[in-house]
């Protein structure tokens, strides 16, 4: 059974004025999977999932979330964003909020809860990343490993049906990655969440990723697409077995 | 058979088998669009019972997730607060997952938050005391820290950052020359229109030349340059190494052996004291041009007069004075603009805050060390 696409990007482009960063590029995502998008630092990670969610404009081709083109609607595509969370790579959080008050935001706006049902499910959402007891904590006031994951959970608020997740684990020790690592399963199995994660780290895409997209910098383009524990030993690309394997890049 | 109730919907059903016996069987997909909706719905069911025991059936459920914890978690916190048994049965795998994430089993969701507890005043006063203690302490150590480095400066003049200096005085300096001129312009045009109208009274028009260019000179000129400085630069420092601050920038640069006051805050100082002066005189420039603008097309005065006599009313001691005031003013406003954005802590709104304390700061300088000056002045 081929399970359908929920976002298509198509013939992506994507420039900064007038460096080219991703050139013509073109994939799915698909229901309910966890897509890894790797590559080297700078080759345009980032820049692919601000144009994915929006942010950016792309500067040729076609971005389309849930069958709406949010390219052509000019900024107009709040039905996307109501679908769509986010973890950005400086997590983000509002420094003049307390952790809870910056999950909260968003769970007063969309939903009729009573305040002190909303209490309780910030509490939930707190605890499915370990971050219980630190409700009234500034963000300035906590690790960047703890910022990463309130902003997973602020993320996590309205259970979207697509989640974004620029560098989860960059910054966490071991075994807070693992945990990370397992919170994204279980939240991909339990609420069935479309996850698009950025990462570098070897083991969690190992364990996390059903399919992987790496982008490459010197073509800008995908260079590799599957499933990375058959990738890792049979592509026929030698930087992506060398990217699977940590190997340095031969200089000559 | 007892009277046994019953109430349902699309999502729920709930029959009461025996007195305070109910069951809840609840449907389909519990997440954020129904589950205000449920525990509206379920509370009045609940709470208006006296209840022994309460179970929730599952087995229809095929979607829940933390909204549907939490109906679950506020109709067990109902159950226990009537202290009647709660139990759930019929949980499927990817449910127990789900509340196994939320640790729905724990009883510390019943606990109250640990609530942040005002201190009493006593604690109030001493935690102020201390923290303006500690801002007296950093406002004297920055002082002497931009002294000694100004002196470091001056025995290494190769350690000042040169281009950072020359970009600071052309956003100071030239960019603020616009607004300084055209205020000082109105400012001169309305001084000599509204005390025209008392010197016409004894035919003494030309005095209007000589009030405008020591009004303007000596005391008006420097703290309108300095107060349009403030709003400009001074917040702008501020707000820079504010944000250098929060973003550990700073500590960055600490790291890498610079001397932050010689990287940051030196040149932003000497730039301000170069130009300001420059900027004063522009404005005491166009401030007579205002006045001559009134006294040549209101009061019949002649260009030429206008000039002399303003020429004979103003002497060198004059003019330096106004620009050594504006010379004090330069250095409080920069050095004040860089003490906020050291003491900067926290998150965005405190840079806002850094911002704002540094021009009202500035301004209070500058009006207390122009009064000083004045005192100063009358006892020559
Ligand atoms: N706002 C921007 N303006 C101009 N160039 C940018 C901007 N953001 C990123 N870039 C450039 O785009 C490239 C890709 O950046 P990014 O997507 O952040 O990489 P990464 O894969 O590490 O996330 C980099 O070469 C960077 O210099
Ligand atoms: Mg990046």
């Amino acid at each position: 059974m081929k399970k359908q696409a929920i976002i298509k990007v198509k013939n992506l482009t994507a420039q900064y004025g007038d460096d080219v960063i991703l050139d013509n590029i073109s994939f799915d995502v698909f229901e309910g999977e966890i897509l890894v998008v790797l590559g080297s630092s700078g080759c345009g990670k980032s820049t692919l999932l601000r144009h994915m969610i929006g942010l950016d404009k792309p500067f040729l081709g076609n971005i389309i979330i849930d069958g709406e083109n949010i390219t052509s609607s000019d900024g107009l595509y709040y039905n996307v964003l109501k679908k769509i969370g986010v973890l950005f790579q400086s997590s983000a959080l509002f420094g003049s909020m307390t952790l809870s008050e910056n999950i909260a935001l968003p769970i007063k706006e969309y939903s009729d809860l009573s305040k002190s049902s909303i209490i309780n499910l910030v509490r939930m959402k707190l605890c499915m990343v370990n971050l219980q007891g630190y409700e009234d904590y500034l963000p300035s006031k906590i690790s960047g490993g703890m910022k990463k994951r309130a902003g997973l959970a602020r993320a996590l608020a309205l259970n979207p049906k697509i989640l974004f997740l620029d560098e989860p684990t960059a910054g966490l020790d071991p075994v807070s990655s693992a945990e990370i690592d397992e919170l994204i399963l279980l939240i991909n199995k339990s609420i069935g969440t479309t996850m698009v994660i950025v990462t570098h780290a070897l083991d969690s895409i190992l364990n996390v990723a059903q399919r992987i997209i790496m982008l490459d910098k010197t073509t800008k383009s995908i260079i590799a697409e599957g499933d990375p524990r058959y990738l890792k030993d049979h592509s026929k690309n030698v930087s992506v077995r060398q990217f699977f394997n940590r190997k340095a890049k031969i200089r000559i | 058979m007892t009277k046994s109730k019953q109430l349902s919907s699309r999502f729920y059903e709930i029959s009461e088998k025996e007195k305070g016996q109910i069951l809840i069987l609840l449907k389909g997909k519990i997440d954020i669009k129904n589950s205000a909706y449920l525990l509206k719905e379920l509370t009045p069911a609940i709470k208006g019972n006296a209840l022994s025991s309460l179970v929730i059936d599952l087995g229809k459920v095929d979607y829940l997730d933390d909204f549907g914890a939490l109906v679950l978690l506020e109709t067990k916190r109902l159950v226990a607060e009537q202290k009647g048994k709660f139990s759930i049965v019929n949980v499927k795998d990817n449910i127990k997952g789900i509340l196994s994430l939320v640790n729905f089993e724990s009883n510390e969701y019943f606990m109250p938050l640990k609530k942040y507890t005002r201190p009493n005043i006593l604690v109030h006063l001493g935690e102020s005391a201390i923290q303006n203690t500690d801002n007296i302490r950093f406002f004297i150590s920055f002082l002497g820290s931009v002294i000694l480095s100004f002196i470091h400066v001056c025995l290494h003049p190769k350690d000042l950052r040169i281009d950072d200096t020359i970009t600071y005085m052309k956003k100071t300096g030239v960019d603020a020359l616009p607004i300084v001129a055209l205020i000082s312009f109105l400012l001169g045009l309305v001084m000599a229109f509204t005390s025209s109208l008392q010197l016409q009274q004894f035919g003494a028009n030309i005095y209007v030349a000589s009030l405008v260019s020591i009004a303007m000179v000596s005391e008006l000129g420097p703290i309108m340059t300095a107060i349009v400085v403030a709003g400009r630069s001074g917040s702008a420092f501020a707000a820079e190494i504010g944000t250098m601050k929060i973003s550990e920038e700073i500590d960055a640069l600490f790291t890498m052996g610079f001397n932050t006051t010689i990287f940051l805050a030196v040149p932003r100082i000497i730039a301000c004291i170069i130009v300001v002066p420059i900027l004063t005189l522009f404005s005491d420039l166009f401030a007579i041009s205002g006045g001559l603008m009134v006294g040549v097309f209101m009061l019949d005065l002649s260009t030429t007069s206008y000039i002399n006599q303003t020429m004979e009313t103003l002497t060198l001691f004059e003019v330096m004075w106004g620009l050594g005031k504006s010379f004090v003013f330069a250095a409080l406003i920069a050095w004040i603009g860089c003490l906020r954005g050291f003491q900067t802590r926290g998150g965005a709104d405190s840079v806002g805050n850094a911002a704002t304390s540094a021009v009202v700061s500035s301004i209070f300088l500058i009006i207390l060390f122009d009064s000083i000056f004045a005192v100063l002045r009358s006892y020559w």
